[in-house]
């Protein structure tokens, strides 16, 4: 589990993480959004179903595929959230 | 974003920002590639934009980036933010995604700075959810003040163990151990280094200085563990390990790993440069000459993706390939190169002084490397385990690529980043082939994903 240092971000945006509205700094990651909220896994695997979550949040390790605003193996430690953007756990390829 | 560049520079991080700086401040146009949305690299990241307080618990090391950040900005440097590379030929075409488009640029140099990242190093469980790098704890932490709610456990072996858990307690997170795989034969190997190493001495009283407080606070400290392993079933519940002859368990559901950094070689790899297994650092570096030239004419590499020597010597090795490449642009003469050169290879000389000591201490296990559990996860993407792997070599395919073709191992989206190492390992072992004489697997385009529409925006006639 994470959590938020005390800390008054500058200023934020509203995103929707599977099917929740949750506001969070602007400019951050989508990885870090979702640990923040402790959503359990991100995605599962596309060969034996296995939950993975965010592992290197630097894009080498393709670990963070996420569907983001409808378009499947998204790397969410690439990608910066934006407000209305729809976040959502991928199952197996996503495809 | 313009057709060609007399240079164009990729990453961020300080070799990127300072021979950014150097180049441009000597009238060159410089265009900086950052897969980030703002300069830094990992070691700087998020440097601009982190709150005083938290940037202070991030303590002084930190703080260094902003004066090279600030340089950079003031320079007249293009800076591309949120700009991937993924092609790098001999001829010095870059492939590039740019704010969702593709193009391709060229360049009459190019210097790759794009660094390096964790040794991964599978284990039981190392894929569970609640199982990340500790660089990557330390990514949340610097750009987003996210860290462990509680009761977090670091493990494996480098200085970063250290230095995070004492960042992390700076912020008021209670960690629970850092455990290090460090032996007593390391030790042993490490102490004749010791001499050089406290030369610069910063580092050393730096480490002590987070083991002191560490310690002070209660976290358990723990060196020479073997057999880590990470146990749940949706996600990580307890870890376990050998230390001195017994099995312990600690309940976490937060696992920091790290076991040292490699250099990001998969662009030198794509571009033809010669590498070469490094037996100290236990990793595959480009060959480079003393300015950073790679073996391809006009790619230069600087920094960490050239061997790993940290943060500071990165900074220095970006100044000195910067005044190779106004050498090589005609801008300065061999001896102005050679003169301006001086200053930085003094400090650079003495930073790596520690090297060989770290080395040394924070060499991996070998056991570890070749991956003991048969179960064990080695290819995170297409989900093949050391057993398989095992298996393919048994069955005649000796080389790495072979294993890739039979059992899809490095075939995922990761291209191979995360298991090449540990099969390379497990090839050199079954076969009694030695890594320096081992094929790594063959690096193609696009190295970062690439829509379709994206790759056939690039040949706009052929298309209609």
């Amino acid at each position: 589990m994470f959590k938020r240092l005390d800390e008054s971000p500058p200023s934020t945006v509203t995103v929707v993480i599977n099917g929740r509205s949750v506001v969070v700094p602007q400019g951050e990651s989508v990885a870090a959004a979702v640990l923040a909220e402790n959503i359990g896994h991100t995605r599962t695997t596309p060969v034996k179903q296995q939950p993975r979550a965010p592992f290197c949040m630097m894009g080498v390790c393709f670990d963070c595929l996420m569907v983001i605003d409808g378009i499947p193996n998204q790397q969410a430690c690439m990608v910066q959230v934006r407000d209305g953007m729809r976040i959502e756990r991928q199952h197996g390829s996503g495809v | 974003m313009k057709e060609n560049y007399p240079l164009v520079i990729i990453g961020a991080g300080p070799a990127g920002l300072a021979a950014a700086t150097v180049a441009a401040d000597h009238g060159v146009e410089v265009a900086l590639l950052d897969e980030q949305p703002a300069p830094g690299g990992q070691i700087f990241r998020g440097i601009e934009a982190a709150p005083d307080e938290r940037a202070d618990k991030l303590g002084p090391e930190y703080l260094r980036g902003e004066k090279l950040v600030s340089a950079f900005r003031n320079s007249s440097a293009r800076y591309y933010p949120d700009t991937k590379v993924w092609s790098l030929s001999e001829q010095r075409d870059i492939g590039v995604i740019h704010q969702q488009q593709a193009h391709m640029i060229s360049a009459e140099q190019v210097l790759i700075a794009n660094g390096a990242f964790e040794r991964p190093v599978p284990f039981p469980g190392w894929t569970l959810p609640g199982v990340m790098n500790a660089g990557a704890g330390q990514i949340l932490f610097k750009g987003s003040g996210i860290v462990p709610a509680d009761g977090v456990v670091l493990a494996g072996s480098g200085p970063l163990l250290l230095l995070l858990a004492w960042q992390y307690l700076r912020a008021g997170v209670r960690v629970k151990a850092v455990l290090d795989t460090i032996s007593r034969g390391n030790y042993i190997k490490a102490l004749p280094k010791l001499p050089s190493a406290l030369l610069v001495h910063h580092h050393i009283t730096q480490g002590l200085r987070y083991q002191q407080t560490l310690r002070l606070a209660g976290v358990e400290l723990h060196n020479g563990i073997r057999d880590l392993q990470a146990h749940g079933a949706e996600s990580l519940e307890s870890i376990s390990y050998r230390h001195k002859g017994s099995n312990h368990t600690l309940e976490t559901d937060s696992l920091m790993i790290h076991f040292g950094i490699i250099p990001n070689i998969h662009l030198s790899q794509a571009a033809g440069c010669d590498h070469f297994w490094h037996k100290r650092q236990q990793c595959w570096r480009p060959e480079l000459d003393e300015w950073g030239s790679s073996s391809v004419k006009g790619i230069l590499i600087a920094g960490d993706g050239g061997g790993i020597g940290g943060a500071r010597t990165a900074e220095h090795a970006g100044r000195i390939a910067a005044f190779r490449v106004l050498y090589n642009l005609g801008v300065m003469n061999q001896q102005e190169m050679h003169l301006e050169a001086k200053q930085d290879r003094k400090w650079m000389k003495a930073d790596l002084r520690i090297r060989p000591f770290l080395e040394k201490l924070f060499r991996i296990p070998e056991s570890m490397l070749r991956v003991p559990h048969d179960d064990t996860i080695v290819c995170r993407c297409e989900e093949v385990t050391a057993r398989e792997i095992r298996a393919a070599i048994a069955d005649g395919h000796s080389d790495s690529n072979q294993v890739k073709f039979y059992t899809r191992c490095g075939m995922g989206p990761c291209q191979g980043r995360q298991c090449s190492q540990a099969v390379a390992h497990i090839v050199a072992d079954q076969t009694s082939i030695p890594l320096q004489q081992s094929t790594q697997f063959r690096i193609r385009p696009p190295l970062k994903p690439l829509t379709l529409g994206q790759l056939a925006s690039l040949y706009p006639d052929e298309t209609e």
